[in-house]
C-alpha cells in the first residue's frame, strides 16, 4: 500500500504524523492549562474539585500523547531522540519531572491519608500547568532557533582517541537550558516568546473546555474574565514570535549536496513556497480567534472545538515549515553541518514502511477515543455529581 | 580505555536500574489485577448480584491508586533511552524505536481511553460498554507490556537486522523476525505471565486479612476464589515459560546461563545447584566467588540447558579463556575479531570518502566476516574479565525467583481447595501466611529482572553494544543530581501511595 512512496516520501510521510503528534499535544495542553487556573477560577475547595474532575478525566490522554509522540520520534527521527533527548539533558529533565507530579496527583490528591496533604498535590497540579507548556514551548522553539550541538557518527569507532565514543555532544554545560538567555539572534526572546505564547494558548483552551464541560455559573464568569487577557497575552506573544520568525535567517538545506546553510527569511519562503500549508494555517488561525470569539461574545459554550482545531492546524503547520522544503528542523547553531534534516535523522526505508503500515491504525485510535470523549461529556460536571461517594472522584 | 568515563556509565546504569525497579513495583499489580477486575464484573453482569459490583470497585479503586504512580514512573522509562542512552537510541532507534511507537498508538491509547470510563463511566454508559472498557483496560495494559518486552528481546538476542556501515547503526530488516524473536516471545509470556501471580499474591494476601479480621467476608471469599485460580494457572504458565527461557539464555547467553549458576568450570553433564552460599571470594589473579555450601543435583544444568544430561555447559572459565575441545571461543578471541570489525569499518569510511571501490569491497567484507564480535571490540587493550557479569547477584536473584516460585505454587493450591471446601477461615495460620506471602511476589519478581538484566552485563545489546558505547554524553555529576531526585521524589510517592492503599483497603466495602 505505501509502494508509491519512496524513501522521501516516507520522510516526508513520517514528518507528517509527528507534526500532528505535536499539534495534537499542544491542543491537549489545554489539561496544563486548566490546573494553571485551579487558584484563579475556584472560589472554594468545591470548585477546585470541579476543575480537576474535570481536566482530571482527560489528563491521560494528553500524558499519553506526550509518550507517543516521544515513540514516534524515537522511530522514524531516532538522531533527533538521540541529539536532543541526551543533550538538552537537563530541559527533558526538567519537563519529566514535571509530568511525574502530575500522574499521582490526580489520583492521590483527594484519598484519605495521602502522606502530603492535598494541597501539596495541588501544587503539583499547578507547577505541571505552568512548567508542561512553558518548557514545551522553550523546547519546541529551538526547531527554529537551533540548539548547541554537534553529531559525528564515526565517533562510534573511536575507540582509541581521548573521546568517549558517543557520536552526538551538547555543546555548552547548560544541556538545553541556554536556549532561555541565548543572546545571538536574540534567540532567547524569541524561544521565551514561545514558551509563553503555549503557556497562554494552554490557558485560553483551558478556559473554553471548562465553559463547554462544567455546569457551574461561579466558575463560568471567572472564566469569561480569565478568557480575555489570558488571550490578549496569547496573542501578544505569539503574533511577535510569528513576525520575527518570518523575518529571522532560517536554517536550509542544499537539495544536491545536504550543505545547511543560513537563508534571509527562510520561513517566510517555506509558507509563500508551501501555499497549501500556508492556507490551512491561516484557517488554523482564524478557527482558533473564532472559538475565542464564540465564547466571549456570543454567549456559545462551543468555542473549544473551533479554538481546538485551530490550534491542531495552527500548530501542524508550524512543524511543517521547520522541517519541510529543504529546511533543517533541528539546527545547530554550534556547527551547522550537524542541523538534523528529515533525510539524515530518519529510520531506514524498511523500518518507515513498517511503521506507515501501523500508522493506518490511527483513525480507528481516534475514532474510539473522539466516541469516549463524547459519550463521557454528553453529561456536564456538576457539583451533584461529585458529592455522591461511590463515584470515583479526583 | 582511559578515555572511559566509567563514573558516568556506573551512575547511569544506577539511575536505570533505579527508576526500572520502582516502574516494576507498579506495572506486575496493574497487569494481573486488571483481568481479575474484568472477570469479577463479568460476573456481576451475568449474575446481577450488586455484592459482585461493590467487590469489582473495590479493587478498582486500588487499582487507581496503584495505576497512577505506575504511569508516572513509566514516562521516565521511556525517556530515559534518550537522555541517559543517547548513543543506544541512535545504534538502535530503527528498530527500538519501532516497537515503542506501535506501544504508544495501539495500546497507550487503548488503556488511557478506556481507563477513564472505567472509573467514571458507571453512570454515564451502558453497563455492557463498562465491562468492554474494563476487558480493553486489562488487554491495553497487558498489550504495553507486549511492545516493550519485543524490544528488550531484541536486546537480548538481536534478530531480523544489519548494520548499515553507511549511517553507522543497526537497520531493521525482518520485522516478524523482530516481533516473533523466540526470545521476545518468551520473554514476554515468563513476564506478563509471572506479573499475574504478583496481583494473585496481593488479592489473596488482602482477602486473607479481611477474613483474619472477620470483616468484608464475602468481598474476601469471592475475591480468594478468583484470585487463587488465577494465581494457579499463572504460577503453572510461569514454571512452563520459565523452562524454555533457560534453554534460551544457554543458547544466546552462555555467559548469563554460567552466572546464574555459579559455574566457573563447563561440563558435560553438568549438575544444577539447587541452593549455594558463596563465602569469601577466592584469592587468585582474577577473583572468583566460591561456594561454602552447595546442593547439587547431578546432570540437571545440562538437562535444563539442552534436553540432554550429556551436552556441555560452558562455564565463566570456558567462555573468558576459551574451550576447544568444546568448540567455544575465547573473549579474548573475540575482542580481536570485534577490533577488526570497528577497523574495517573506520578504513570503508575513509575509503568512501576517496571514492576508492577496492577498499569499500575489502573492508565491508572483512567487517561482515567480524560483524557479529562488533562490540567486543570497545574491551580491545582491556581485561577480557571485565566481560563478566557479577555472580553473586545472579546466581542469588535467579535461586530466590525459583525458590519463591516453587513456593506460590504450593501456596495457591492449598488455598485453591481450602477455598473450594470452604475451610479457610478456619485456616488462621494459612490466612497470616498468605498475608505476609505479599511482598515474596514482589520479590520474586524484581529478583527476575536482576537476572534478566545484571546477567547481561555489559552488554546493552548481546554482543553488538557494551553499556560503555551505550551513554550520553553528559556529565556524571548531571546523572548523579537527577538520581537523587528520582530517589526521592519515587520514595515519597511510594510512601503515600502505600499509606493510601492501605486506607483505602481497611476502608473496605463495608464502612
Amino acid at each position: 500500500m505505501f509502494s508509491f512512496l519512496d524513501y522521501s516520501g516516507l520522510q516526508h510521510y513520517w514528518w507528517i504524523l509527528v507534526s500532528l503528534l505535536g499539534a495534537l499535544l499542544v491542543f491537549l495542553l489545554f489539561v496544563q492549562g486548566g490546573q494553571s487556573l485551579i487558584y484563579t477560577l475556584a472560589s472554594n475547595e468545591k470548585e477546585k474539585t470541579m476543575l480537576l474532575n474535570s481536566t482530571g478525566r482527560k489528563w491521560e490522554i494528553t500524558f499519553t500523547t506526550l509518550v507517543t509522540f516521544g515513540g514516534a520520534f524515537f522511530a522514524s527521527f531516532p538522531l533527533f531522540y538521540s541529539t536532543s533527548f541526551g543533550g538538552a539533558y537537563w530541559v527533558w529533565m526538567a519537563i519529566l519531572f514535571a509530568f511525574i507530579l502530575q500522574a499521582v496527583s490526580y489520583e492521590f490528591r483527594s484519598k484519605a491519608n495521602n502522606f502530603l496533604g492535598h494541597k501539596t498535590f495541588e501544587v503539583f497540579l499547578f507547577l505541571n500547568g505552568i512548567l508542561g507548556s512553558l518548557l514545551l514551548g522553550v523546547a519546541v522553539s529551538t526547531f527554529f532557533t537551533g540548539a548547541e550541538f554537534s553529531v559525528n557518527k564515526t565517533n562510534i569507532l573511536d575507540i582509541s582517541s581521548s573521546k568517549m565514543p558517543i557520536i552526538s555532544a551538547w555543546e555548552t554545560p547548560f544541556h538545553g537550558f541556554e536556549a532561555l538567555w541565548t543572546t545571538e539572534n536574540l534567540a532567547f526572546i524569541q524561544n521565551i516568546s514561545l514558551g509563553l505564547a503555549v503557556f497562554f494558548l494552554a490557558r485560553v483552551l483551558a478556559n473554553l473546555y471548562f465553559q463547554n464541560n462544567i455546569k457551574d455559573k461561579n466558575i463560568y464568569k471567572k472564566s469569561q474574565k480569565s478568557l480575555i487577557y489570558n488571550s490578549v497575552l496569547f496573542l501578544i506573544f505569539f503574533l511577535f514570535w510569528l513576525i520575527r520568525l518570518l523575518f529571522l535567517d532560517g536554517f536550509a538545506v542544499n537539495p544536491s549536496n545536504g550543505k545547511v546553510f543560513m537563508e534571509p527569511n527562510k520561513y517566510l519562503h517555506n509558507f509563500l513556497e508551501m501555499p497549501l500549508v500556508l492556507a490551512v494555517f491561516l484557517v488554523g488561525v482564524v478557527l482558533v480567534l473564532a472559538g475565542i470569539a464564540a465564547n466571549m461574545f456570543f454567549n456559545s459554550k462551543k468555542g473549544i472545538w473551533f479554538s481546538g482545531l485551530g490550534t491542531v492546524l495552527t500548530v501542524w503547520m508550524l512543524f511543517l515549515i521547520a522541517g519541510f522544503n529543504n529546511t533543517a528542523f533541528y539546527p545547530s547553531a554550534h556547527d551547522l553541518q550537524s542541523s538534523l534534516t528529515i533525510y539524515n535523522a530518519s529510520s531506514s526505508e524498511f523500518t518507515l514502511k513498517t511503521m506507515s503500515y501501523v500508522s493506518l491504525l490511527v483513525p480507528f485510535v481516534v475514532a474510539y477515543i473522539a466516541l469516549v470523549w463524547k459519550k463521557m461529556d454528553s453529561k456536564e460536571i456538576s457539583s451533584e455529581e461529585l458529592k455522591d461517594s461511590e463515584n470515583h472522584v479526583y | 580505555m582511559n578515555h572511559i568515563d566509567w563514573e558516568l556509565i556506573n551512575w547511569s546504569r544506577a539511575q536505570f536500574a533505579l527508576t526500572a525497579m520502582y516502574h516494576w513495583i507498579f506495572v506486575p499489580l496493574t497487569l494481573g489485577i486488571t483481568f481479575m477486575i474484568a472477570i469479577m464484573e463479568t460476573i456481576y453482569l451475568k449474575t446481577q448480584d450488586e455484592k459482585w459490583k461493590s467487590i469489582t470497585k473495590f479493587w478498582m479503586k486500588v487499582f487507581g491508586i496503584n495505576f497512577a504512580i505506575g504511569v508516572a514512573t513509566g514516562l521516565i522509562m521511556e525517556f530515559e533511552f534518550g537522555t541517559n542512552w543517547s548513543n543506544y537510541s541512535w545504534f538502535v532507534g530503527d528498530i527500538f524505536g519501532a516497537p515503542l511507537a506501535i506501544e504508544g498508538i495501539m495500546a497507550f491509547f487503548m488503556e488511557s481511553t478506556f481507563i477513564a470510563v472505567m472509573f467514571f463511566g458507571w453512570d454515564r454508559v451502558s453497563p455492557k460498554f463498562h465491562l468492554l472498557s474494563s476487558w480493553l483496560v486489562a488487554i491495553g495494559s497487558n498489550l504495553s507490556a507486549l511492545w516493550i518486552l519485543v524490544a528488550n528481546g531484541w536486546m537480548q538476542n538481536p534478530t531480523g537486522t544489519s548494520f548499515n556501515p553507511d549511517t553507522m547503526r543497526n537497520e531493521m530488516i525482518d520485522f516478524w523476525a523482530v516481533l516473533f524473536n523466540p526470545v521476545a516471545v518468551n520473554k514476554f509470556l515468563h513476564t506478563v505471565i509471572s506479573s499475574y501471580i504478583v496481583s494473585a499474591l496481593f488479592v489473596v494476601g488482602i482477602s486473607a486479612w479481611y477474613l483474619l479480621k472477620r470483616r468484608d467476608i464475602v468481598l474476601a471469599k469471592r475475591s480468594m476464589l478468583v484470585a487463587s485460580v488465577f494465581g494457579l494457572l499463572a504460577t503453572i504458565g510461569t514454571f512452563w515459560s520459565g523452562d524454555e527461557s533457560a534453554r534460551q539464555v544457554a543458547a544466546t547467553q552462555p555467559m548469563k546461563l554460567a552466572a546464574m549458576e555459579g559455574l566457573y568450570k563447563g561440563d558435560r553433564e553438568a549438575p544444577l545447584i539447587a541452593m549455594g552460599i558463596f563465602g569469601e571470594q577466592e584469592n587468585t589473579i582474577h577473583k572468583r566467588e566460591k561456594f561454602i555450601v552447595e546442593f547439587k543435583i547431578p546432570k540437571a544444568l545440562s538437562y535444563l540447558a539442552f534436553l540432554d544430561s550429556d551436552k556441555f555447559v560452558p562455564g565463566i572459565d570456558d567462555l573468558v579463556h576459551g574451550n576447544p575441545k568444546e568448540r567455544v571461543r575465547s573473549f579474548q578471541e573475540r575482542i580481536d575479531s570485534g577490533k577488526m570489525a570497528i577497523d574495517a569499518l573506520g578504513n570503508y569510511v575513509k575509503a568512501k570518502k576517496y571514492g576508492d571501490l577496492n577498499t569499500i569491497e575489502n573492508e565491508l567484507k572483512t567487517f561482515r566476516t567480524h560483524e557479529k564480535d562488533f562490540g567486543y571490540g570497545y574491551y580491545f587493550g582491556k581485561n577480557p574479565h571485565t566481560l563478566i557479569p557479577n555472580v553473586k547477584m545472579s546466581f542469588y536473584a535467579f535461586h530466590i525467583m525459583v525458590i519463591l516460585g516453587t513456593y506460590f505454587l504450593v501456596l495457591f493450591i492449598i488455598l485453591f481447595v481450602k477455598t473450594l471446601r470452604g475451610k479457610l477461615d478456619k485456616s488462621r495460620g494459612l490466612l497470616r501466611l498468605t498475608l505476609w506471602s505479599i511482598p515474596l511476589g514482589y520479590i520474586a519478581s524484581q529478583s527476575g529482572w536482576i537476572v534478566a538484566e545484571v546477567g547481561r552485563q555489559p552488554w546493552t545489546i548481546q554482543n553488538l553494544l557494551p553499556n560503555i558505547a551505550a551513554v550520553s554524553q553528559i556529565d556524571a555529576f548531571s546523572v548523579q543530581i537527577t538520581f537523587f531526585l528520582f530517589l526521592i521524589i519515587f520514595t515519597t510517592l511510594l510512601i503515600a501511595e502505600i499509606k493510601i492503599m492501605l486506607s483505602a483497603i481497611k476502608k473496605g466495602t463495608e464502612h
